[in-house]
């Protein structure tokens, strides 16, 4: 064991305990809290808030690290979501599902492979767009992938078994609420230590990429390219990587995203829309929370949630002016405002590139300047 | 000229054309290992457009440069680089939000052989090609003096020390040929008389050939070997700094027509 190994192993120890603190915390609120309250409120709260920390974070590495703004990440989450709703849709056809009832066990993990097929599928869709898109830089790779997620939307929308006659009414998303994805508040319940576990694991993965010659190399190719390419790094190569990497997290975040709603609708994976579950939205997690900064990803997933969840269902919001009442009606609005407020004051995002290191706040800053490495312990 | 060491890189008759414009034509250049070239010329003479052929930026619209004999036309620049051809920037670029450390190891990424399940396993290999890469790192930035600073931002370091680093960061991507592009730009007198100890600690050390861009004619007439001398794209002249000193064409075309300058002093 050298000592750059031993250095970072205390690291990950203390990252563990975090994350067994973190389990703890839902479990204790899990006996603490009235049996409704948790499954109702707290368990959709937490499965949804997990979503978007995925989201966030994978938004990061293209956005943040590699510093390509791409506008059409919902497009990847709606691929993982939709190919993981048809994938239990066909199994459940074929009577997978009868035969595991008896075993919930089971059924999770096939409901967790057609998540990962969502994912591997946005992967390479993501290959597929990333290879000419990035050639481009800049306002047009925007462009592009603003096209992207669009049609994405319009295709799945326009897909017979897929769109406004598949998933979204009629006996399909009904018979998975039943069976398949769409879990049951039950189900959900009983299974939210899972989707934590894989929020965890993914940022986890995140980090390892970030601080290894991957992360390197990116980060070297967003603060200048030709010199990247003068030092002997492949651009194309770790652009694409990255491009494919996050398409894939999206994925997975668009199969976790289809387990918890009954129906899927293509309007959740566009470029705006009414609700939080846009492109949009996930550009301004990034942005608030910091370019370059896991723990700002994974904050700031977390506080535009509950601000959304506040000002949808708050008690103290009818207690505010007319007037406010009804520009809470359009919560994009705030998020506006909260962004512009941002860039004029912290124009790199509230934490900037900072990582939040328990490590070093207990063991003293024993490497100053040096970026400590964050595990997965972020929520 | 007779050289009996080995031919680093040769240009054959190596050019290119932005629509109509020859910005570089028929540059023919041999150096030699550990041998110290200086390629001088007005401003707008197509020196750098001479680096980015060399490097890959641009692919030449005529000829060929070859390195130790392997033809790299139309190669991209990361493959450039492998095949041993680094250079540093006239404008420094560096990579300003990551360490110095961090900016000399990002030149060893196409050396690194573990895969990405090392790295996120964090296999054994990954430790010790880390640890090993950190050590190789240390070893460059002490040659150019900033071994001190390696924990710091690349942007927080001064001008002349950032200068160094990205000499620091060609160095380790382990090429034979360094193209230095006006490196004592903006550096007070200081400054470039500790570059000139780094050039020369460099040549001898690694007994690596050199290509300097430089305006600087004290410094280059100092350290060059030998000089070649572009103008329009045009080679003019090209020899010993003594024979590039005397040469009427290149007083002509640093100094204008020796008419003019008459004029200029009636």
């Amino acid at each position: 064991m050298n000592t750059l190994q031993k250095t970072k192993l205390r690291g990950t120890g203390v990252n563990l305990v975090l994350i067994v603190l973190l389990f703890a915390a839902v479990l204790l609120l899990s006996q603490t809290l009235s049996d409704n309250v948790y499954r109702r409120v707290l368990v959709p709260i937490i499965w949804q808030m997990c979503i978007f920390i995925l989201l966030g974070t994978s938004l990061n590495l293209t956005l943040g690290y590699l510093g390509q703004l791409t506008l059409g990440h919902m497009g990847f989450a709606g691929i993982g979501a939709y190919t993981a709703a048809l994938t239990s849709l066909a199994l459940e056809r074929a009577g997978l599902f009868e035969a595991s009832e008896a075993a919930p066990g089971q059924l999770i993990l096939v409901i967790l492979g057609c998540c990962l097929l969502g994912a591997i599928f946005a992967a390479l869709l993501g290959l597929l767009v990333g290879i000419p898109a990035l050639r481009l830089r800049g306002d047009y790779l925007a462009i592009v992938t603003l096209g992207f997620g669009l049609i994405v939307e319009n295709v799945i929308a326009n897909l017979p078994f897929a769109g406004g006659e598949g998933l979204s009414r009629g006996t399909a998303s009904s018979s998975l609420y039943a069976n398949g994805l769409g879990l049951s508040t039950a189900l959900q319940a009983k299974y939210v230590w899972l989707v934590l576990l894989i929020t965890v694991l993914c940022i986890a993965i995140m980090c390892m990429l970030i601080n290894s010659k991957y992360g390197r190399a990116i980060k070297a190719i967003r603060d200048d390219e030709i010199a990247a390419a003068a030092s002997g790094v492949n651009t194309t190569y770790y652009k694409i990587l990255t491009f494919v990497v996050s398409a894939f997290f999206a994925g997975l975040a668009g199969g976790l995203y289809a387990t918890c709603f009954s129906s899927l609708t293509t309007a959740s994976f566009t470029f705006t829309s009414s609700s939080i579950w846009n492109s949009t939205f996930i550009v301004v997690i990034v942005v608030l929370g910091g370019m370059g900064s896991m723990t700002g990803s994974v904050l700031a997933a977390v506080a535009m949630y509950l601000l959304n969840y506040e000002i949808k269902n708050g008690g103290w919001v009818n207690a505010l002016p007319g007037f406010i009442q009804s520009l809470f009606q359009f919560p994009m609005l705030i998020y506006a405002l909260v962004l512009l407020v941002i860039i004029i004051f912290r124009p790199r995002g509230i934490l900037g590139t900072y990582e939040f290191s328990l490590d070093r706040l207990l063991f003293g800053k024993d490497r100053p300047g040096r970026k400590a490495r964050k595990g997965g312990a972020g929520k | 000229m007779s050289d009996t060491r080995a031919v680093v890189l040769k240009t054959e008759h190596l050019g290119i054309s932005f629509g109509g414009l020859k910005a570089v034509s028929d540059f023919n250049m041999e150096i030699h290992e550990g041998e110290l070239m200086g390629l001088i010329g007005p401003n707008g003479a197509g020196k750098t457009t001479v680096f980015n052929l060399l490097t890959g930026v641009y692919v030449p619209t005529e000829g060929a440069f070859y390195l130790n004999g392997e033809k790299l036309n139309g190669k991209k620049t990361h493959q450039v680089v492998a095949a041993g051809i680094a250079r540093t920037f006239q404008n420094i670029r560096l990579f300003k939000a990551m360490t110095v450390l961090e900016n000399v190891k990002i030149a060893f990424t196409k050396d690194i052989h573990y895969n990405m399940l090392d790295s996120l396993l964090r296999t054994k290999k990954y430790w010790k090609t880390e640890q090993e890469l950190t050590e190789r790192a240390m070893e460059y930035l002490r040659i150019v003096h900033l071994d001190g600073k390696a924990d710091q931002l690349a942007s927080s370091l001064p001008y002349g020390q950032q200068r160094k680093l990205e000499i620091a960061r060609a160095l380790a991507t382990d090429m034979k040929l360094l193209l230095l592009d006006e490196p004592a730009a903006g550096m007070n007198p200081t400054e470039t008389a500790e570059l000139l100890e780094c050039i020369n600690t460099i040549r001898d050390t690694f007994h690596v050939a050199i290509l300097l861009i430089e305006h600087d004619m004290s410094l280059v007439m100092r350290v060059c070997e030998r000089i070649q001398v572009i103008n329009f794209g045009q080679t003019i002249a090209s020899g010993y700094p003594a024979e590039i000193a005397s040469n009427p064409e290149v007083i002509e075309a640093y100094l204008g027509e020796e008419e003019a300058d008459e004029d200029a002093e009636n």
